[in-house]
Parts: C-alpha cells; structure tokens; sequence
C-alpha cells in the first residue's frame, strides 16, 4: 500500500533496487524509513528485513509492516550467519560506521553479495571546495558540518576500490552516480569516475 | 467453591464446570516438566470477535503474573475494565471485527484455571502446596491443549507482555508450525537473579503470613492478605520507574498537612502503595502468586536448549515482534535485545521497536501512542500475508 503513493524512490535507491533479482532474501542495513524495503517488497516480490539505528525510523519501518530491528552495523552483524540473504544493502551508511572494513566483510559473509552506495570524496567539487575555499565541504550530497557530522569515514571511490583489493573482495558492478542522476560504469576506469561521481554503488561478493 | 457440585466423570467428582470453563479430557492429561501428569485440565478463558471459517484469525492473548482472561470486559470481582480494553475491541489494534481474541487464564491461576485453589479431583480438597510445581511451558502446554479443542490448527498471532511474553516466546520455540506471528512485549528469555530476587521477596513475605497456615488456608478459612499485599506492593515498584513515581507522588503528603512523626501512610506513595495491596488480595490467591513466580523463576529458554538461545528458533518460520520499553528495568530492552540477536542468529523474519516511555515495565498496560502503532502496523502487516480480510472500520 506504501509503495504505491510512492512508485519514486530516491535515485540511488532506484539504481540499488534494479540490482536486485526478484524473488530473493534482502537485509537493508540502515533502512532508515523503510522505503527501499517497502518498494522491493511491492516490486520484487522480495522477502527484506532491515536494521535501523534511528527509533524513529525503525517506528515507522515497523509501524508499516516491514521487518525491522533497532540496530548498529558496527554491533549487531556479527550475529547474522553466513550466506543469510542473497543481497545485503548498505546504502549510504558506510561513511557513519565506526569500522567499515568490519563491517564490509560481514556484509560480504551475511550475503552471497553485498552493495554498498556512499558519497565520493574525491569527487570534484569536494576537491574544488577544499581547494578554493579551503573548508570542509558541505552540500546537498554531504549536508553536515565538519562538528556535527554522523559521517565518520568519508573515502574516494579509489579508497574504496583498493580497500576491496585488500580484503580479496571481488566487484562484480561498479557505477557511479553524478549529480544530474547520470550513471556511470566505473570499471576500470576508476581515475576519472573518481573525479566526475558524486556517488558510487558497488555490488560486492566474496 | 467451598462446595463442588458432585456430577461423576469417569469415576471421580469433578466440580461444575462455569460457562467459561472447559475441561481437557480429551487433550489430557497434561504431562508436565516435573514429571506428574495431570488429568482433567480445566481452563477457564474468554473470547472476542467470531473465528472465521478457516480459523485463521485467532489470536490467543497470554496475560502477565497478575492477569486473568479478562482482557476486554468488566472483572467479575472489582467491576474494574478489562487489562487490556485499550487494546482490544472492534476498531482497535486487536480488532475484533478482524481477528477471533482468545484469552485463557494460565495454569496455576486463580480465575477457574486449574491451580492451587482448585479442588484436587483426587482428593475432593483444594490443591494447596500439593499441586505440582509448574513451568511456563506447562502453562503454554495447557493453552495448546486448548487450542486443540478450539479446533484451530494455527494461531495467527500469540501477544503478550511480561510472563504473557515468556509464554510467547516459549508457545514459538514449541509450536513453531502452529503460530503464524509471536510478539513478545517487555519479556525475556530467562529469569535474571535480579527477577527471582523480588520473587524471592513476595513469596517469603507471603510464607511469613501465620495465616498461610504452611499453604494449607483454605481448610482453615483464612487467606494471607496481609502477606500477598506486601508482595503485590514490593512487586508493585518494580513494574514502575523511578520517573513515574517521582511525577505520580514526590515526596507530596497524603490528606495530611505535615509528617506526623509516625508509621502511618504519611507520604502519597506509601498510600498508593497499601491501596494496591489491599485491592489486590481481592481478586488473587496467595498459593497462585507462589506457583506463578516460581514457573517465572524457572522460565530459561536457552537452558531449555542447550545453552544457546537461538536453538530454540532455528529455522522458525515465525514472524516476531519484539517491543521493549525504555525504562522498564525489571526486563529490561538488553533482554529484548538479546532475543532479537538469537533470532538474527537464525536469519528469523524479526521485528524488534524499543518504545520510548518513562512509565516503567507496566507501560504494555498503558495507553503509549508510539507501543500501539508499532503494534498495529506489524499485525497489518502479518494479517495482509496471512490473507486475512481487513476489518469493517
């Protein structure tokens, strides 16, 4: 019912949701109000659960029917076996967590594959920013000041790409996102998407 | 019932059954965990809302230490609204236009269930001490029995709060084909030593009362009101917060202008505090309140199978929902919390809301905005991937 006053999701979750075959076992890491749940659910016919930090929005994730816990990604994964869900989504949270390497390799052994969005630091605008103005950015994509920030550990997609080569992850799908909505595949081409997207999502499997 | 009516079954005298009482001859005897298998189970309990033809849409409500099936009605005994009225009714989150409401009264209760005061078939006397001690497993067999004669092969949802919670949660580990969605409120997998601790008290105070007479009151016409009343009074604390109580009473005087430099009720709480106790020996029995704590005390989950929590669930195909309460810290939300990790544990369909409130672990009870819309969204939810129809309002 959710779902159809709202058949829009935000454009990431979108990209997040076309990944996702139809039919398969999906946990949302940082739910948030539930609507990339709500709309797999109504659209793929998905069996989702979700973890929320926020009370409020794993109120509203619960008060709407979806199966959400309160929870942190830094604590709470560990409990999780391996191979529990065919996906498992964590969308725009990794820059909050406390360890993100932890928390990426729970991600990749709870899930057959994991896919991760987050904000690109190295995108030009965070370098010009930094580098006219000299100050942390803020903007529509990172709206905080540096003093009241969740966002803990920004990375570039670069970052990102040689933390997975540590760990032995493989990636599967790489895009990134500019600030039009326009996608890109990152590939190996890491350089210039490194600079062009604002955000990136990257489908993880071990 | 001083004087049972004498109508023979199978060769014994049997009370007289009450319209709201059902004898389980049929499902018996019930085999409990001490080893002593009962016969002729009686389970008095109350129902709201009409079982559809499928019988799907059962709900079966456990009550707490101190409840009865007298969840949405005026209590025989002090006329007061049923425990639960808030929450079930037609148009309510228990909607009895959409879900069939069963409400037994547990093993080992007071309100026409089988337990301590009840006539002991075999000897025509009340049961007294010589009732078997009882487990909430126990509890939940004799609701599975019941069940049965209902004719319903699978509950749509089995709530409670508190012991109703352990019953729960323990209906879930144990029937898990036969319940479609469990929502254990301000419960726990175990009894913690603080739990048994204030039982501990409430049972001594009770034992401490000469008119206990060594449990034997019954044949000697008296009840240890004043033993039970300070059991209810200390147990009364625990069900609250130090919040509630500082913005209920303070340190404000009851009718009196000063203190009075004595031992009467000079302070609001201490009346308070009487006046639960005394309203409570009313409606409870003493040797109940000794059983119930007991099987409460005994309630580990985990013991139950093998030490680790999560076997119990292993491949449940049960919804949950798990609330908690902020400030109860008689069980308190990292109880709650580590349920929800054995579930996780188990990859289990969970939802788990700690609901923000100052009103202590009695808050189930309570009208908490927040607690009945977490409530009613989870069994929306459950209810539409059960097929249930939605209700008429």
């Amino acid at each position: 019912m959710m779902a159809d006053q709202r058949k829009t999701i935000r454009v990431d979750l979108q990209l997040i949701a076309d990944m996702i075959e139809p039919n398969t076992r999906v946990l949302d890491v940082g739910c948030g109000d539930g609507t990339l749940l709500d709309y797999l659910g109504a659209f793929k016919q998905v069996d989702g659960r979700g973890i929320e930090i926020s009370m409020e929005g794993v109120n509203a994730c619960v008060s709407a029917g979806l199966p959400v816990i309160q929870g942190d990604a830094d604590t709470d994964l560990a409990d999780y076996p391996d191979d529990a869900f065919d996906y498992v989504v964590l969308s725009q949270t990794l820059q909050a967590t406390h360890a993100p390497r932890q928390v990426l390799e729970h991600l990749t052994r709870i899930g057959r594959r994991a896919i991760v969005s987050f904000p690109n630091f190295g995108h030009w605008r965070v370098r010009g920013h930094l580098f006219l103005f000299g100050r942390m950015p803020v903007n529509k994509t990172l709206p905080y000041q540096w003093y009241d920030t969740p966002n803990i550990h920004f990375c570039t997609i670069k970052d990102f790409v040689v933390l997975c080569r540590e760990m032995g992850v493989t990636i599967e799908r790489s895009l990134s996102l500019d600030h039009g909505g326009h996608r890109r595949r990152i590939g190996s081409h890491v350089f210039f998407n490194n600079i062009l997207g604002g955000q990136a999502v990257f489908v993880l499997s071990r | 019932m001083d004087s049972p009516n004498h109508n023979s079954a199978q060769g014994t005298d049997l009370p007289k059954l009450a319209d709201d009482q059902v004898r389980l001859d049929a499902e018996g005897p019930l085999r409990l965990d001490c080893g002593v298998a009962l016969d002729h189970v009686t389970v008095a309990y109350r129902t709201y809302g009409t079982l559809d033809a499928e019988k799907s849409n059962a709900v079966l409500v456990c009550h707490a230490l101190t409840g009865d099936q007298y969840l949405a009605e005026s209590h025989p005994i002090t006329s007061k609204p049923g425990w639960w009225e808030l929450m079930v009714g037609p148009g309510k989150v228990l909607d009895t236009d959409r879900y069939f409401v069963i409400c037994p009264n547990i093993l080992g209760g007071c309100m026409g269930t089988t337990g301590p005061k009840e006539i002991d078939p075999a000897t025509g006397r009340p049961w007294g001490l010589s009732f078997p001690v009882i487990t909430v497993a126990d509890m939940v067999r004799a609701q599975a029995m019941l069940i049965a004669h209902l004719g319903i092969e699978k509950l749509f949802a089995v709530i409670g709060g508190s012991l109703g919670g352990m019953q729960v949660l323990e209906w879930a580990a144990s029937y898990p084909e036969r319940v479609f969605a469990a929502v254990p409120i301000a419960a726990a997998g175990h009894h913690t030593a603080q739990n048994i601790a204030f039982h501990e008290v409430g049972r001594q105070a009770i034992m401490a009362d000469p008119d206990w007479c060594g449990g034997d009151y019954q044949s000697a016409g008296k009840h240890p009101h004043r033993g039970l009343a300070v059991a209810r009074m200390a147990a009364h604390v625990t069900y609250l917060s130090e919040t509630a109580l500082h913005r209920k009473f303070g340190r404000r005087l009851q009718d009196r202008a000063g203190i009075t430099y004595g031992f009467e009720a000079d302070f609001q709480v201490e009346s308070y505090l009487r006046h639960q106790g005394s309203t409570f020996v009313e409606r409870f029995d003493a040797n109940s309140y000794l059983y119930i704590t007991r099987a409460m005390d005994y309630f580990d989950l985990a013991e139950a199978h093998g030490g680790v929590l999560a076997e119990a669930f292993r491949e449940t195909p049960v919804r949950f929902c798990v609330i908690s309460f902020t400030s109860d810290w008689l069980y308190p939300t990292s109880e709650s919390r580590a349920i929800v990790h054995a579930l996780n544990a188990v990859a289990a369909n969970v939802s788990f809301a700690e609901i923000t409130t100052e009103d202590g672990h009695d808050s189930f009870l309570l009208d908490e905005p927040e607690f009945r819309e977490v409530l009613q969204g989870f069994l929306n939810g459950a209810a539409d991937h059960r097929g249930l129809p939605r209700g008429r309002r």
